[in-house]
């Protein structure tokens, strides 16, 4: 006990607090980083093989005729020389560069459509649930509209990859803002924090995991309607992804055409593994992931 | 005798609650939380409010901090920085114990970045918490994070400090350490304390005055001086002495709701 003689001895009290604290915490576990890489990693390098064989025995059981369902190897053979195109970079240039101009839209109206409906209400309540009719809409269905008001051009693509991506964010945003935790709020009223700088050092940083997840949908949601884009909108002289692969299903290239949705897969894959590194980053930070 | 300006300063109360009603809603329907409260609270006076459930102790914290207004009657603090401690630390979880700290004097209007890092610091070490600036909130124990809640209470540079069960959630051990910790912080300076707590020894071992509420509606039903010498000990024959009267008291309030 930290009082004797009369009197707190501050000294004492100190060291039964770091006691008491050292006892609370736990150990730090240096965690073997190789056998951790190795856990994650096995998995996915069995499912790869085990997609990869059902295929080959597919293909081995003569459902289809090879030329229309190759072989893995070939299509890997097919991917091969793709990779070693120059013409073929130009595509994925052409197809990520609108990619990220689409999605960069989005963000942008995202972000300030969620934020004004999370904060007037009468907007809420006028479009809170259109956002949400509009996620649902397939992308494709908007190509016919894009067509008629920007012709076959990059606009339309645009248009239809933001009316894609942008609903989700702005409800990633809404979705954080409504569930800020309201102690939270409460302590920032009693720091002195209102209006804008509430938002600013509580309701913002708050919301960023929904934020996030919202980002993450949405980037889904682009591509998506990208592809479907550049299936429909072929222009003259634009060698994108999506007008190879209509190129290689009009040409019965059926390895070509395989190895292209390949292409596609791991973009889709890599942008999303960056998407939940941020992501994990931010929930680890805050103590949001179990286990820990 | 004459009285200077001084005088009157120190006379007036740090808390001045004036027959304060507070209800919720209209008519029939409505909640009455508080029923003409009076209560003054001396500057530098740890006052303890003890009541079981329903008596509005919340409400009435939230009057004082000016997160609310009263229905009825006035709440004075004479313009003096109020802090507010909750049972829960509510430290934001995307910030370093430091940050938030800091930020609590960022809003206090501290612009120097270089000056709320030193002073942030030195809060830290109040609390006796040197080493857990960069530890973020869900790194902590219960009891360090309200330290840190503590630290940032008093980097508002709050003259009155309201503390709504601050140590409710935490285990014996840690509370009776923290008590110490709050006995020493509070000695050492002119914090004006008013503590809700449900636990009645523990406003034996704290307050200088115990103030009883009743519930549905919240009112004054009691006050007890405390003249036990400090430092206490929760342990104490006194102060368990004391527990049990106001215990008593409380129980006989509580059974008044039965009937």
């Amino acid at each position: 006990m930290a009082i004797s003689g009369g009197a707190i001895d501050s000294r004492l009290l100190e060291e039964e607090l770091a006691g008491l604290d050292a006892l609370d915490l736990d150990e730090d576990k240096p965690a073997d980083r190789l056998a951790r890489v190795w856990s994650a990693l096995w998995p996915k390098m069995a499912a790869v093989f085990l997609a990869v064989a059902a295929w080959q025995l597919t293909v081995w059981s003569h459902w289809r005729p090879e030329y229309v369902l190759p072989s893995p190897g070939r299509v890997l053979g097919q991917l091969g020389t793709l990779l070693g195109e120059g013409e073929f970079y130009r595509a994925i240039a052409i197809t990520l560069r609108r990619a990220l101009t689409g999605y960069a839209l989005a963000v942008l109206v995202g972000t300030v459509v969620g934020a004004s409906v999370a904060r007037v209400r009468p907007l809420r309540t006028a479009v809170g649930s259109l956002i949400t009719g509009l996620q649902t809409m397939p992308s494709i269905a908007w190509f016919p509209l894009a067509i008629l008001l920007f012709q076959l051009s990059e606009s339309a693509i645009l248009f239809v990859v933001v009316l894609g991506a942008a609903p989700s964010i702005a409800n990633g945003l809404i979705a954080g803002v409504d569930h800020v935790p309201p102690l939270l709020l409460r302590a920032g009223r009693v720091l002195g924090a209102s209006g804008l700088r509430l938002y600013r050092h509580v309701i913002l940083p708050a919301s960023l995991p929904s934020f996030v997840a919202g980002l993450k949908q949405g980037w889904a949601f682009a591509w998506r309607s990208l592809m479907a884009g550049e299936l429909l909108v072929i222009l003259a002289n634009r060698p994108s992804i999506g007008a190879r692969l209509q190129f290689a299903r009009e040409l019965s290239d059926a390895p070509a055409l395989l190895a292209l949705m390949i292409v596609v897969l791991v973009i889709g894959i890599v942008v999303d593994g960056v998407f939940n590194q941020v992501d994990g980053h931010i929930r680890r930070r805050r103590g949001l992931t179990a286990g820990t | 005798m004459t009285l200077t300006v001084d005088d009157l300063v120190s006379v007036a109360p740090a808390i001045g609650i004036n027959t304060v009603s507070k209800a919720y809603g209209r008519g029939p329907a409505a909640v009455r939380a508080l029923d003409r409260v009076s209560l003054d609270v001396r500057a530098g006076e740890f006052v303890c409010l003890v009541g079981a459930s329903g008596c509005g102790k919340t409400t009435l914290l939230n009057l004082v901090a000016g997160l609310d207004s009263p229905t009825l009657g006035t709440v004075d603090t004479g313009g003096r920085r109020t802090g507010l401690m909750f049972q829960e630390a509510a430290l934001f979880p995307w910030l370093t114990a430091g940050a938030n700290v800091e930020l609590a004097l960022e809003l206090r209007g501290v612009r120097s970045r270089k000056e709320r890092r030193s002073q942030a610091a030195e809060l830290l070490e109040r609390v006796h918490l040197r080493g857990a600036a960069d530890q973020r909130p869900h790194e902590l124990s219960g009891g360090m994070r309200q330290r840190v809640a503590l630290a940032r209470a008093l980097a508002q540079d709050a003259e009155v400090l309201l503390m709504d069960e601050p140590f409710g959630a935490l285990d014996a051990m840690t509370r009776d350490l923290l008590h110490d910790e709050l006995e020493r912080l509070w000695s050492t300076t002119s914090l004006t304390v008013l503590f809700v707590t449900h636990n009645v020894r523990e406003a034996a071992r704290l307050g200088d005055r115990i103030v009883l509420l009743t519930s549905r509606p919240g009112r004054v039903a009691a006050s007890y001086d405390v003249d036990i010498p400090r430092p206490r000990r929760i342990e104490s024959r006194e102060v368990a002495a004391l527990a049990a009267e106001v215990t008593d008291q409380l129980r006989t309030e509580v059974r008044r709701h039965g009937h």
